[in-house]
């Protein structure tokens, strides 16, 4: 029995032809085979978050997906936000109002935000904390992510803060 | 965590499923969100030596009506239950429900065929399906066969559904006057205790009424003390309290663990009846 199956995935707008073995978790072809750092694991049972991306437009934890089950997909990570070296709003927004201290959930958050954003151009502060309510942070208490949402929400519908 | 290896297969087609899993003599499972298998084998507590990818068979995905049903496909994600016009529409409750599945991550990902099929004892959906008398539509090797939600859930992670066979749909008529009720876990959103409640009103008098737990024990199931409270009866606060306040006294196997004793799971069936039947009379 042959182990590997052949995919192709496009990554922040490159597209990768491999083969994986079923059991690759997304969160580890992102890491290890594409050295795609910048997406954490932080709890591995699907709880925190950290590993969050965007697969087809769709913010998902990346340690509860198979890297097979996203053969044909488009997936966003933390590194594919930024566009010429200009960061994305919501990047600029943890920027500006602090909205991490140790990093470690950051990347997540920020897709988590970037889905919320998609969905919903002007949430409240309820749907902003409902909107990251699968990401957890041991640092920040949220306010100041719910501060960097918010500025970010603000920025992407052209109104200055 | 790694998983032990396994083979991976993409089903094209249902009947392509069922022939998977005839083949793999038992050593098979199916993949639909992976929103429950994938951390299992995560923690080699499942150990499939084949998985059979459902998540792409275009006839189990989508939420229609027809002939005055309501049809929703096994893979249709809880994000897509909690977004559908047509849900909130007809059948609001089971929109409502949804959005209170996990958290935006999960609903992207989860289906409402796997967390039947799976049955949690604190998932959401399988209460909302008894309450609402919704069909479950499987398919296996000898053809269709349906079975009402009340009696699809047995015991605890125990379904009436065979190996070789594949849950494709759930079936209900339109509900407008039900709702659902849930105290959930802080982190997780499992429900601790989740109550639905539906009901029909005509003229003032609940005609019929099906109030269904999930969370407290160890499937999801009615609450047959509370219905005969209220059926033929007014729906006012009186006859609410009064129906609510035996609430689980029939339930047996209370879970007690880490995240509530079976004293305070039992206290809270009370409140979360009382809350979902004031809600439904409220939408009535
Ligand atoms: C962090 C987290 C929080 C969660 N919170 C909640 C919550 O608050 N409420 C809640 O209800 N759930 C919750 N869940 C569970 C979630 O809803 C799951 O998605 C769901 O229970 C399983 O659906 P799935 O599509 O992911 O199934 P999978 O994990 O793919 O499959 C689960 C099981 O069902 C079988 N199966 C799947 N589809 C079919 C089918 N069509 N026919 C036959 N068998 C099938 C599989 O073989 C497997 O054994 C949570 C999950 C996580 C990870
Ligand atoms: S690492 Fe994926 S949810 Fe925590
Ligand atoms: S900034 Fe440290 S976990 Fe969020």
């Amino acid at each position: 029995m042959s182990d590997l199956v052949p995919i192709s995935i496009t990554v922040n707008g490159r597209r990768y032809e491999l083969e994986v073995e079923p059991r690759l978790l997304l969160v580890h072809l992102l890491r290890e085979k594409l050295l795609l750092t910048g997406t954490h694991v932080g709890c591995d049972t699907s709880q925190c978050g950290a590993c969050t991306v965007l697969l087809d437009g769709r913010s998902a934890k990346s340690c509860t997906v198979f890297a097979v089950q996203a053969d044909g997909s488009e997936v966003v990570t933390i590194e594919g936000l930024e566009r010429d070296g200009q960061l994305h709003p919501v990047q600029e927004g943890f920027w500006e109002e602090h909205g991490l201290q140790c990093g470690y959930c950051t990347p997540g958050m920020i897709v988590s935000v970037v889905d919320l954003l998609n969905e919903n151009p002007n949430p409240t502060e309820a749907e902003i904390r409902a909107g990251i309510s699968g990401n957890f942070c041991r640092c920040t208490g949220y306010q100041h992510i719910v501060k960097a949402a918010q500025y970010a929400a603000a920025r992407m519908r052209g109104v200055s803060s | 965590m790694i998983p032990t290896k396994f083979a991976y297969r993409r089903a094209a087609s249902i009947d392509e499923a069922i022939r998977l899993l005839q083949e793999s003599g038992g050593e098979a499972k199916l993949l639909a969100g992976g929103h429950s298998l994938i951390p299992l084998m995560k923690l080699r507590l499942s150990e499939p030596a084949l998985l059979i990818d459902i998540g792409r068979i275009p006839d189990l995905r989508g939420i229609r009506e027809r002939d005055g049903l309501i049809e929703i496909g096994a893979t249709t994600t809880h994000h897509e239950l909690a977004t559908s016009e047509l849900l909130r529409r007809l059948a609001p409750v089971v929109s409502e429900a949804a959005a209170e599945i996990g958290d935006p991550q999960v609903r992207h990902r989860g289906t409402i065929g796997g967390s039947l099929a799976h049955a949690d004892p604190a998932a959401d959906l399988p209460a909302v399906m008894v309450a609402i008398d919704a069909e479950i539509h499987l398919k296996g090797p000898n053809g269709w066969r349906t079975v009402p939600a009340e009696s699809f859930f047995q015991d605890l992670f125990t379904v009436d559904m065979q190996p070789d066979e594949v849950l494709a749909a759930v079936k209900f008529r339109p509900v407008w006057h039900a709702a659902y009720a849930k105290l959930h876990q802080r982190a997780s959103h499992y429900a601790i205790v989740g109550v639905c409640a539906a009901l029909a009103i005509e003229n003032g008098t609940i005609r019929s009424a099906r109030v269904a737990v999930t969370g407290a024990s160890t499937h999801a199931q009615r609450l047959p003390n509370v219905e005969e409270r209220l059926v033929g009866r007014q729906p006012t606060q009186a006859v609410i309290d009064e129906a609510a306040s035996v609430a689980g006294d029939t339930l047996e196997d209370v879970n007690s663990d880490i995240h509530a004793s079976e004293e305070y799971r039992r206290a809270m069936v009370k409140v979360f009846t009382r809350r979902a039947l004031e809600r439904a009379v409220a939408r009535a």
